[in-house]
């Protein structure tokens, strides 16, 4: 397996706050790294840094051993790196499938190639019965498929998710799970934040934990679970999550 | 400046979903109206940014194009007696290369700073073709009558009747050019920067060289309307070329009829010009004005009951009926 995304003292201060303090992990090429970490501990901000969103006060970004740190969003996501938000972004006045040929023109400039792959994605994520309604009128559920489905047509090679099964119901999560699982089946690399203790053990091969902006633990998710920093930051809320 | 209030008025309220924004035209389509002082000019903004709950112009001030369109044609006709078709193409050129002077210092501004930022750039401009001896100064330009070839040089004193065609034909040409963007990769790229500029750029979209071409269409577009403005007016006063009044009209129509929509701007102007022009047959001269004051009262009504236009009130009904989401053309 290769080295993929590599993050090397990923450090951002606002003010007197530090929302990361040199972060460093790596992402190997195929393989889900889960993030997790109380609110607050700075997971979207590494987001942010990784995709060009906020210029980072130091340290290194490599995708595939080229250095993308300070690059613009749009330059980094044309390298291969599609994102969602935790926040939604779907753009509201487009219907479900424009919303994927805007992320299908990423490749291609040919619109019926791209209304292809649009419908593909969303054949894929599930969002096919809805793609003539526009994107202000799905449920959170649907627009979190949506904008999945938006990156995915981007056919990048790392997918940055950041809460996929946040507010959704439980019986979406279980769809939501497979569907991530089948991506990196597909060979994608992916890195998931996630609040939910039993999803992320499903899912990842490696765990990042998270807390107050710093790396408390880094490894295979038993190994990442039973480190002490780790219980400590999330004494009591595991079996909340879960 | 009294068209300033109405304007100011209806900037602030809103905060609703569709219209809290507003918009880069992408065209600027002439109607002439029987009152040479009034050509209507209308807009076309299929690109509106959703922000900081203002409504704003979120472009150099149209009037700028409007006015380097008019200029182009009519200098290059007095002074080198060229062609006012050459014109058109050479104002359309200046106008967008004046769009990229004026958007790419402002693009890093939002919201309010970019409008007050349009604004004085909008008034330097004014300042300027108001002191320059060489385009007329402050008493503007004069084109020379000409009777030998009216196609040619777009003069055709014995009715008013071409001109209307003129203006069709280029609202025409203007509607063909906004209907193949909206459906090219650039337009769906606009709008998708449009809503959600973060997503946009997540997406590979490079904002603002997407924002930059924007204005460049549509300056070259407003230019257009300037070059037959000018040629049917054969007046030019950098007064009222440059005015804030042409700006708000051309955000008016768009505003009125639906912003972001296809059909919007030209219902708009269907409301707007009429309106105008009866306004001023009732009130007669002591009246020049109220056609302002009836514009502010309907954009304040807009902006309270229907922030996303006219337009959109017919197309849910028309969804309602056939139960369809298919989305506006």
């Amino acid at each position: 397996m290769s080295l993929l995304l590599d993050v090397k003292g990923l450090t951002k201060r606002y003010g007197g706050l530090t929302a990361n303090a040199e972060m460093t992990f790596d992402v190997n090429e195929g393989e889900i790294v889960g993030i997790i970490g109380p609110n607050g501990a700075g997971k979207s901000t590494l987001f942010d840094l990784i995709t060009g969103f906020q210029p980072p006060d130091a340290g290194r970004v490599l995708l595939d051993g080229r250095d993308i740190t300070g690059l613009r969003p749009d330059r980094i996501s044309r390298l291969g790196v599609a994102r969602t938000f935790q926040k939604l972004k779907p753009f509201p006045d487009l219907t479900v499938t424009e919303n994927v040929i805007v992320g299908a023109l990423a490749r291609t400039s040919d619109m019926k190639t791209a209304r292809d792959q649009a419908l593909e994605s969303l054949a894929f994520v599930d969002l096919l019965e809805k793609r003539n309604h526009f994107a202000r009128e799905l449920s959170t559920g649907q627009r979190k498929r949506l904008e999945l489905a938006r990156g995915l047509a981007m056919s990048p090679r790392l997918i940055l998710m950041d809460e996929v099964t946040g507010g959704v119901d439980q019986r979406t999560i279980a769809g939501l799970i497979e569907l991530v699982l089948e991506l990196k089946h597909r060979g994608l690399t992916i890195v998931t934040i996630e609040h939910n203790m039993q999803v992320i053990m499903r899912l990842a091969d490696r765990i990042l934990a998270l807390h107050a902006g710093r790396r408390i633990a880094f490894g295979a998710p038993e190994q990442v679970r039973s480190e002490p920093a780790v219980v400590d930051a999330y004494l009591g809320t595991i079996d909340d999550a879960a | 400046m009294a068209t300033a209030a109405p304007v100011g008025r209806g900037a602030r309220c809103g905060g609703n979903r569709v219209v809290a924004r507003l918009s880069i035209y992408l065209q600027g389509i002439v109607f002439p109206s029987p009152d040479d002082s009034h050509f209507a000019v209308c807009a076309h903004g299929p690109i509106v940014e959703r922000g900081s709950g203002t409504v704003r112009p979120d472009q150099p001030r149209p009037s700028n194009f409007f006015g380097i369109g008019a200029y182009s044609s009519t200098v290059l006709f007095t002074k080198y007696a060229i062609t006012p078709w050459a014109g058109l193409l050479v104002g359309m050129l200046l106008s967008a290369l004046a769009a990229v002077a004026i958007g790419v210092p402002t693009l890093r501004l939002r919201g309010h700073y970019f409008a007050i930022a349009t604004l004085l750039i909008g008034s330097s401009v004014q300042i300027v073709f108001q002191r320059w001896d060489w385009v007329g100064a402050a008493s503007g330009l004069y084109v020379p009558i000409d009777r030998t070839s009216p196609l040619f040089y777009l003069q055709f004193h014995t009715s008013k009747v071409p001109y209307y065609y003129l203006a069709l034909g280029a609202a025409a040409a203007g509607y063909l050019v906004v209907w193949k963007l909206r459906r090219s990769r650039f337009g769906f790229r606009l709008q998708a920067l449009r809503d959600e500029p973060d997503a946009a750029a997540s997406l590979g979209i490079a904002i603002a060289r997407h924002k930059v071409l924007a204005f460049m269409i549509s300056g070259a577009m407003m230019s257009v309307a300037g070059t037959f403005y000018g040629q049917y007016v054969l007046v030019l006063d950098p007064e009222r070329l440059f005015s804030m009044e042409i700006s708000i009209i051309v955000l008016l129509m768009t505003v009125l009829g639906g912003s972001g929509t296809l059909w919007g701007p030209a219902l708009g102007a269907a409301i707007l010009v009429p309106l105008s022009e009866f306004s001023r047959i009732w009130f007669g001269g002591t009246g020049r004005t109220i056609d302002l004051i009836l514009y502010g009262i309907l954009i304040l009504l807009v902006c309270m009951w229907r922030p996303s236009g006219i337009l959109s009130l017919l197309e849910e009904r028309i969804r309602r009926r056939t139960g369809t989401h298919e989305p506006a053309p």
